[in-house]
């Protein structure tokens, strides 16, 4: 629901990004770690992203995003999995003392831009 | 060429929630988060639980909602410090930003309150993806929802510490099965406490007062 100003802040993280010596190139890629269990949705955020752009230094640039499956670990057991649905509960040991590791990511990891 | 980054991109937004709960750490105010969907009867138990404990705990609130002051002007009329926050003056959000509450809480006296108890916009989705310097998140869900809410938003149940079941009264009324609504809770977050209360009739309302009073450390 809030996808207009997470593509809002990626905007203004990304042209920070830019290293002064490539000022004038092309941005073509910027990559993102999104987290399955993180409250944006991707198609909605690309969306976003793509009304944004125009006029601002990323024109043209596509938002490439990479979808992080949610693994939690049991406490008890150490035991380690990915959570296809909604279960917080060792698959092994059936303890419900668990950590999320990953699935709310929502992190640039790089942008790419042109060479030449 | 491809140009590391790795920078989270609510960085903007937890930044201003550390700076958050140092200002609340250092005036010794604990701050609670309270979310549910709309509906879920959030300000009445706000109402209820502000009439439990005060005046012993110097409480305050900051109320948040996309459009009017109704809820500040319910919990005022309890006599307790009330901040409004409106989101539509800053484009209709549907959580609240931690530069909101920084907002806000500039209009109370910090150093005259123990508790803090905000009360977020009526939404189980984007909430709980913004920290905005709180020590403690619970969700209010009510009886006249579906039992399965928490399977169907389950972040919001996995990120609070504990969820108030609502509307307790209603229940002869309703087909709702609260041993189904108790499992799927403990499903997201085994460990979670689950308080059964009825806003309007008090019912079940003291071992929640309790429990918020030892996770706040104040009597």
């Amino acid at each position: 629901m809030h996808e207009l100003g997470i593509a809002s802040n990626i905007i203004e993280i990304a042209i920070d990004s830019i290293p002064a010596d490539l000022n004038n190139m092309p941005v073509e890629k910027i990559n993102l770690k999104l987290g399955k269990l993180s409250s944006v949705v991707a198609e909605s955020l690309k969306f976003c992203f793509v009304t944004l752009i125009p006029g601002t230094r990323l024109e043209g640039a596509e938002l490439s995003i990479e979808e992080v499956p949610v693994t939690a670990k049991c406490k008890k057991c150490n035991f380690k999995w990915i959570v296809s649905e909604p279960v917080f509960v060792c698959k092994k040991c059936g303890s419900g003392l668990i950590d999320i590791i990953s699935g709310r990511e929502l992190d640039i990891s790089s942008i790419e831009i042109a060479d030449n | 060429m491809e140009i590391k980054v790795v920078k989270k991109v609510l960085d903007a937004n937890n930044e201003i929630a550390m700076q958050n709960r140092k200002m609340f750490s250092e005036n010794k105010v604990f701050t609670i988060n309270m979310m549910s969907s709309p509906g879920s009867g959030k300000t009445s138990i706000l109402e209820q639980t502000l009439s439990m404990i005060t005046p012993e705990i110097k409480a305050a609130v900051i109320v948040g909602d996309i459009c009017t002051t109704n809820d500040a002007m319910r919990i005022a009329a309890t006599g307790v410090p009330a901040v409004q926050i409106n989101t539509d003056e800053f484009g209709g959000d549907c959580h609240i930003g931690a530069h909101f509450i920084k907002k806000a809480a500039a209009e109370l006296d910090l150093e005259n309150i123990d508790l803090l108890i905000i009360e977020n916009i009526g939404n189980l989705v984007c909430p709980a993806e913004f920290d905005i310097g709180e020590n403690l998140r619970v969700v209010a869900l009510s009886v006249t929802e579906g039992e399965d809410k928490p399977v169907k938003y389950p972040l919001m149940f996995r990120v609070c510490d504990a969820v108030l079941l609502n509307k307790m009264d209603l229940l002869p009324y309703l087909d709702y099965k609260i041993d189904e609504a108790v499992k799927n809770i403990k499903m997201i977050k085994h460990e979670m406490p689950v308080f059964q209360m009825s806003a309007k009739t008090g019912q079940g309302f003291q071992p929640w007062i309790d429990w918020l009073k030892k996770m706040a450390n104040v009597e």
